[in-house]
This record gives C-alpha cells, sequence and structure tokens, in this order.
C-alpha cells in the first residue's frame, strides 16, 4: 500500500519523503481539528453531568 | 516436488531460466503463487499499523491537545468579557446579606458568569455559561450551569459541572477544596461568594444531588445553594463516578462596591490587568491560531 504509493510518487527520493511529511502533517491536522473532536463525542470519557438513565 | 511438474499454471516461458532446475523453481513457484496472498497480507498489516498509529494519535490528542486548546480558550474568552475588577476599595465594602438580585437566566451557551476559586491558588477563574453541552460550553474549559437549576443567589441550587481531566480541566483540583472554603461567582455586576459544606462522590445517574434541596428531589427549597459536579476518579475510570460539592451563600455585594474580602489579591490583579505578563503571554499565542 505505502510502498505503491512510494513508487507511484514522481521524483527523487527527497522530493517524496518531503510530500509524504506533507501528507502526514494535513492528516494529523484534520484527525486533530475535525475527526477527533468528533469522535470524542461518541466516547464515554469526560462526562461530568449527573444524568437520568435517559440521558 | 511430483505435483509440481504437472502443475498446469507454472509459467512455461519462465522455465528455461532457472538452468538448475528444482531449487530456483522453488523459489519461483512461492513468489508466483503467493503474490495474491502475501499483497493482501501486507496491505492488511499496513492498515492495522495505520489503525493503530491514529490510535495513539488520539490518545496524544485528548490528553494533550485538548487542555492546550481549553487554556487557550479560556484566556481568550476571559480577556473579551473584559469584566474588569474593582480596585480594592479603601474602606471595607459592606457585605451583604440580605435577599440578593437575581439576574434572569441567559439564552443556551450564552457566557453570564465568572467562578472564582481562591483555593485553586495559580489558577485564573472559570468563564460561566448557560447549558452543559460538551462542545459549545464544556469543552471550551467554560463551566456550564445546568438550565433546570436557579441563578446564583437565588433560593434552590445554582448547579455547575465542568471537566476535571483535558480540555482544559477546570475542576482539576476539586478534592483539594476543604469545607469553609469561599467559591465566588460573579455574574456582571454582583459578587456572590459561596462556602463548601459538604464534599462527596455519587453515581452518574444521582440526578438528586443537583435537586434544589441536594438529596430532596421535588422538596421545597429554602437555602440559597451552589453545586458543582465533575468526574471521579481521576483516570481512565473517571466514568464510574461524579464528584459533587455543594455550597451555600455566606454574602453577596454589587461589583462597585468593591472586591470580596475572599476574594485573593493576585487573583483580582491578574484577572483585572489584560495587558498584563501572565494573560499577554496566552494573546501572544492565540494570534498564532
Amino acid at each position: 500500500m505505502y510502498g505503491a504509493l512510494w513508487r507511484a510518487l514522481p521524483g527523487p527520493a527527497w522530493l517524496r519523503a518531503l510530500f509524504l511529511l506533507l501528507l502526514v502533517l494535513a492528516v494529523v491536522y484534520v484527525c486533530f481539528e475535525w475527526l477527533f473532536p468528533v469522535v470524542a463525542e461518541y466516547m464515554p470519557f469526560n462526562e461530568t453531568t449527573v444524568e437520568g438513565t435517559g440521558g | 516436488m511430483t505435483t509440481a511438474s504437472t502443475d498446469p499454471f507454472a509459467p512455461v516461458a519462465a522455465r528455461p531460466s532457472g538452468g538448475t532446475g528444482t531449487p530456483d523453481r522453488h523459489v519461483r513457484r512461492r513468489r508466483g503463487g503467493g503474490g495474491f496472498f502475501s499483497t493482501l497480507v501486507g496491505v492488511v498489516g499496513e492498515l492495522l499499523i495505520t489503525v493503530g498509529v491514529l490510535l495513539a494519535l488520539f490518545v496524544v490528542w485528548q490528553l494533550w491537545w485538548t487542555d492546550v486548546q481549553g487554556g487557550r480558550e479560556q484566556a481568550a474568552t476571559i480577556t473579551a468579557m473584559g469584566w474588569d475588577i474593582p480596585e480594592a476599595a479603601a474602606s471595607e465594602p459592606d457585605l451583604r446579606r440580605d435577599d440578593p438580585p437575581v439576574s434572569d437566566a441567559p439564552a443556551e451557551g450564552e457566557l453570564f458568569g465568572q467562578l472564582f476559586v481562591p483555593r485553586w491558588d495559580g489558577q485564573r477563574q472559570i468563564p460561566i455559561a448557560e447549558g452543559t453541552d460538551k462542545r459549545s460550553v464544556l469543552d471550551r474549559a467554560w463551566a456550564g450551569h445546568y438550565p433546570e437549576t436557579v441563578m446564583p443567589g437565588d433560593i434552590g441550587n445554582f448547579s455547575l459541572a465542568a471537566h476535571r481531566m483535558t480540555y482544559g480541566a477546570p475542576f482539576h483540583r476539586v478534592e483539594e477544596l476543604e469545607v469553609g472554603d469561599p467559591l465566588i461567582v460573579r455574574v456582571e455586576e454582583i459578587w456572590y461568594v459561596y462556602r463548601v459544606t459538604e464534599m462527596y462522590p455519587v453515581l452518574p445517574h444521582q440526578v438528586e444531588v443537583v435537586a434544589p434541596v441536594p438529596g430532596e428531589p421535588g422538596a421545597e427549597p429554602g437555602d440559597r445553594l451552589m453545586t458543582l459536579t465533575t468526574c471521579h476518579p481521576i483516570g481512565l475510570n473517571s466514568l464510574q463516578e461524579r464528584f459533587i460539592v455543594h455550597s451555600e451563600l455566606d454574602y453577596w455585594l454589587p461589583v462597585e462596591d468593591g472586591i470580596p474580602p475572599d476574594l485573593p489579591a493576585e487573583l483580582a490583579t491578574s484577572a483585572d490587568a489584560s495587558g498584563a505578563p501572565v494573560d499577554g503571554a496566552d494573546t501572544t499565542m492565540l494570534g498564532g491560531r
């Protein structure tokens, strides 16, 4: 999978490495800003309120 | 070996290259026959590694980044509210124990107050907003007001929830409180000073702790109470219980009359100057967002 990605990228090795680094940073950014806050809402941690059984 | 020679799928064109026969053909067969499966296993393995890395990232985000963001959000909120704290009056302010004014309930998500906890030395005041929604209130390191409970100063049980871990963790040090400690709520023009009366853990469904008379839902209230709720204990099992702090109104005073004697000077000054070094550092960080 990642091997295929590496072979599909054009240019010398350092350019491919740079591209992949940027790709990793973009993935981390998307996760931190959008994905994780949404996922966290469905996690059972961090409940601070007392609620009825229906809540 | 015997089956190999009769294998109809063995590539004919490749045979001449293997001059030495059996060993070479053996290697070739393993590559050719296992190609699809080894690719599949490789892709599945890489996917599993990716999932593992993402889970680790989630933990980093939850335990570290939410605190960073929450702290910034809280500091920015206090600066934006701009509630300057007046200079301490020359004379001791008159501490009022008559019926305090009570403001109307604000709209869902609206900021309406600040909570000062002198025991949590070195921690800034906590903004208070209406409602206990996670994303719009609690996750911004604000305290959330249970909408079904009364407003500060009123007869009944003004109740707040806030995070104890992650997202700025405003109530992180809740167990350091002691009976008699002041909890100071400011609603723009009024200081309400409550004193801690009781602290204990309960199960998450025990909603009677935020009832007008704690523990007695439906009873007619006569006291002006405040209750804090947060998770308990600290750690991964924090969903098992809630930590409860009850307090009762001691006195109140208008902000224009001065500051409550229970408000420590350093809290007053650090909160007062939005351009002071402490807050200044936070504002600079905000600029980078």
